[in-house]
C-alpha cells in the first residue's frame, strides 16, 4: 500500500473542506486521483492493498454518522442516511416490513463483519470484481488504466456483465443493494465541495462503460453522497430480491433480480424490475416492467418480461450462460413475488 | 502517527505508520498474536475482532481509525483469574476445529452472532457465520458449539 495523508473530519463541512484542498487542477480531475472519503473501508482498503487504488489522501468521515446515519420513513417514502451501516438498514423494522427487497439485498450481501463496517454510501460505490481490474500484473484493463485494452473479453469472464457492456469493457457491477435502489426509482442526495446539495435519480449515479470505463459514476471530484430517498408506492411491500450465487452464502451474484409488484386480482397495475450480477451498472429494466403492465402475472407474462429484459444481452465466451440464467432468475422472482402474502 | 488503542481493557500508546491495519498493530506491535492473518483481504474472517462489541475485520480497519473503540481480541475473553468464555468452552467440548487457525476469529464471531440474536437455528447460524471460513471444514461442530454456548450465554 502506498503512503497517504490521513485526516479525520469532525463534521460534514470539515469533510468537504478537506476534500476541496486535495482537488486536482482544472483539466486534470480525471487523471490525478483526488482525496478519497473513508467510511467502512471494506472496498477502498481492499483496493489499496492490492495496488489498484492509491489515493494521495484519505478523509475519515465516520464521524458524519451523526448527521447522515439515520434511517427514517414517512408517507412519502424511505430516507436512508449514506453513513448508516449495511447491517443497520438490513434489520430496520420499517425496511423489513415495507421494503423487503431492500432488506434482503443487504442481508444477502457480504458477511456480518463486512455489513457491520460498510456504509450504504460506500456500498453503492463498490468497484467491479473483474479479475483483470483487480490484478495490476495484467496490463490490459481499460477500467484501471485508460486505453490499455480489455483482457477480459477473451479471458476469464464468467462473472462479468452481459447487459450495458461496451467494446471497451465488460466489467460487472457486483453489488446488490444498488440494484434495488435503481429498480425502486430512488434518488441520491449529494453535497458538492462548496456545500450545495443536488439530487439526482439513482439510475443516473452510475455510468455505462462506453468509451470511458475508468469513470464509474457521475459524481464530481470532492462530492459526497449523504442519503438515498426511496419513494413509497403500492408495490414496495410486495417486493423481493432473489440472488443466485456459485455458493449458497457470502458470495457475489451470478444473477439476481429485484421485483416489486402492485397487483389487483392477479393483474399487474405497476411493476418495478431490477437486475444484478450480470449488469455493467445498477440496473432497472423498464422493458421488463412494460411487458408486465396490465397483464395477468403468470408463467407466460413472466417469461415475456424476462425475454424483454435480456433483449440486448451481449456475451463473451465463458459468460454465454448468463442471459438464460438471468431470465430464469427473473421469472422465478416474478412468480415468487406474485405469491407473496402482503 | 501516534495512536491510542484500548485493547481488552488496557490502553496502549504507540507510534505507527499511517498504513498500519489494526490487525498488524495487534500482532506486530502489541504481540497479541491470537488474532490471525488469513487472507488479509476481508474474505476469510480469521482476523475478526470486536469493536464496542460489534464484530469487524481488523484487516480492513486502520489502526488510526480504531482509536475511539473498545477493542476485544481472543486474549481478552479469559485470563489467569477469568474462566474460559462459554463459547471457548463449547469449542473445546465440541472439538470445533482441527488446525485451530481460524478458531479465534470463529469464537469472536460466534459470540457476536449470539449477542446479535442471529443464532436461533442451525440454518441461521450457518448463514450468519458464513464470513468465517474453516479450511479444515469443522463447520458441523462449529454450529454445535454455537448452539451449546448460546444456552449458557442466554441463561435459563
Amino acid at each position: 500500500m502506498r503512503p497517504f495523508d490521513y485526516q479525520q473530519a469532525q463534521g460534514t463541512a470539515a469533510a468537504l473542506a478537506l476534500a476541496a484542498q486535495h482537488l486536482a487542477p482544472p483539466g486534470e480531475e480525471r487523471i490525478l486521483a483526488p482525496a478519497q472519503y473513508l467510511a467502512g473501508g471494506t472496498n477502498l482498503l481492499d483496493l489499496m492493498k492490492i495496488g489498484v487504488a492509491h489515493p494521495p489522501a484519505l478523509i475519515n468521515i465516520t464521524a458524519l454518522r451523526q448527521d447522515h446515519g439515520r434511517i427514517e420513513t414517512d408517507a412519502s417514502g424511505l430516507r436512508l442516511g449514506a453513513l448508516a451501516r449495511m447491517a443497520e438498514a438490513a434489520e430496520h423494522p420499517a425496511v423489513l416490513r415495507d421494503y423487503p427487497a431492500i432488506a434482503q439485498s443487504l442481508q444477502l450481501a457480504a458477511s456480518q463483519q463486512l455489513r457491520n463496517m460498510a456504509t450504504l454510501g460506500g456500498n453503492v460505490l463498490q468497484r467491479t470484481r473483474c479479475n483483470y481490474f483487480r490484478d495490476p500484473s495484467w496490463q490490459a484493463c481499460n477500467k484501471r488504466v485508460p486505453g490499455t485494452g480489455c483482457a477480459a473479453m477473451a479471458g476469464v469472464n464468467r462473472r462479468l456483465a452481459v447487459l450495458g457492456v461496451s467494446e471497451h469493457c465488460i466489467a460487472h457491477y457486483p453489488g446488490d443493494f444498488a440494484n434495488v435502489l435503481a429498480a425502486l426509482g430512488a434518488e441520491v442526495e449529494i453535497l458538492s465541495s462548496d456545500g450545495t446539495a443536488r439530487r439526482i435519480a439513482f439510475e443516473e449515479l452510475h455510468r455505462l462503460p462506453g468509451d470511458a470505463p475508468h469513470i464509474d459514476t457521475n459524481l464530481r471530484p470532492g462530492e459526497l453522497i449523504i442519503s438515498f430517498r426511496v419513494p413509497a408506492g403500492p408495490w414496495t411491500r410486495r417486493s423481493l430480491y432473489l440472488k443466485i450465487r456459485d455458493r449458497e452464502s457470502y458470495d457475489f451474484a451470478q444473477a439476481s433480480a429485484v421485483v416489486a409488484l402492485d397487483l389487483q386480482d392477479g393483474v399487474v397495475r405497476e411493476a418495478r424490475v431490477g437486475l444484478g450480477g450480470l449488469v455493467a451498472k445498477p440496473w432497472r429494466s423498464h422493458e421488463a416492467e412494460a411487458a408486465l403492465r396490465g397483464r395477468k402475472l403468470d408463467q407466460a407474462s413472466a417469461q415475456a418480461s424476462a425475454d424483454a429484459a435480456f433483449q440486448g444481452a451481449v456475451t463473451h465466451g465463458e459468460n454465454a450462460f448468463k442471459p438464460e440464467l438471468g431470465r430464469r432468475t427473473l421469472v422465478r422472482a416474478l412468480l415468487q413475488a406474485a405469491a407473496m402474502e402482503t | 502517527m501516534d495512536v491510542l488503542l484500548k485493547v481488552n481493557g488496557t490502553e496502549h500508546r504507540l507510534a505507527v505508520d499511517v498504513r498500519t491495519t489494526l490487525l498488524d498493530a495487534l500482532r506486530e506491535r502489541l504481540e497479541l498474536t491470537g488474532t490471525k492473518k488469513g487472507c488479509d483481504l476481508g474474505q476469510c474472517g480469521a482476523c475478526t475482532v470486536l469493536l464496542d462489541g460489534m464484530r469487524v475485520l481488523s484487516c480492513f480497519t486502520l489502526a488510526v481509525a480504531a482509536q475511539e473503540a473498545e477493542i476485544t481480541t481472543i486474549e481478552g475473553l479469559a485470563g489467569e483469574n477469568k474462566p474460559l468464555h462459554p463459547m471457548q468452552k463449547a469449542f473445546l467440548e465440541q472439538d470445533a476445529y482441527q488446525c485451530g487457525y481460524c478458531t479465534p476469529g470463529q469464537i469472536l464471531s460466534a459470540i457476536a452472532c449470539v449477542q446479535e440474536g442471529h443464532a436461533n437455528s442451525a440454518d441461521q447460524i450457518r448463514e450468519y457465520m458464513s464470513g468465517n471460513l474453516c479450511r479444515c471444514a469443522a463447520y458441523p461442530k462449529i454450529v454445535a458449539a454455537v448452539q451449546q454456548a448460546k444456552l449458557l450465554m442466554e441463561g435459563p
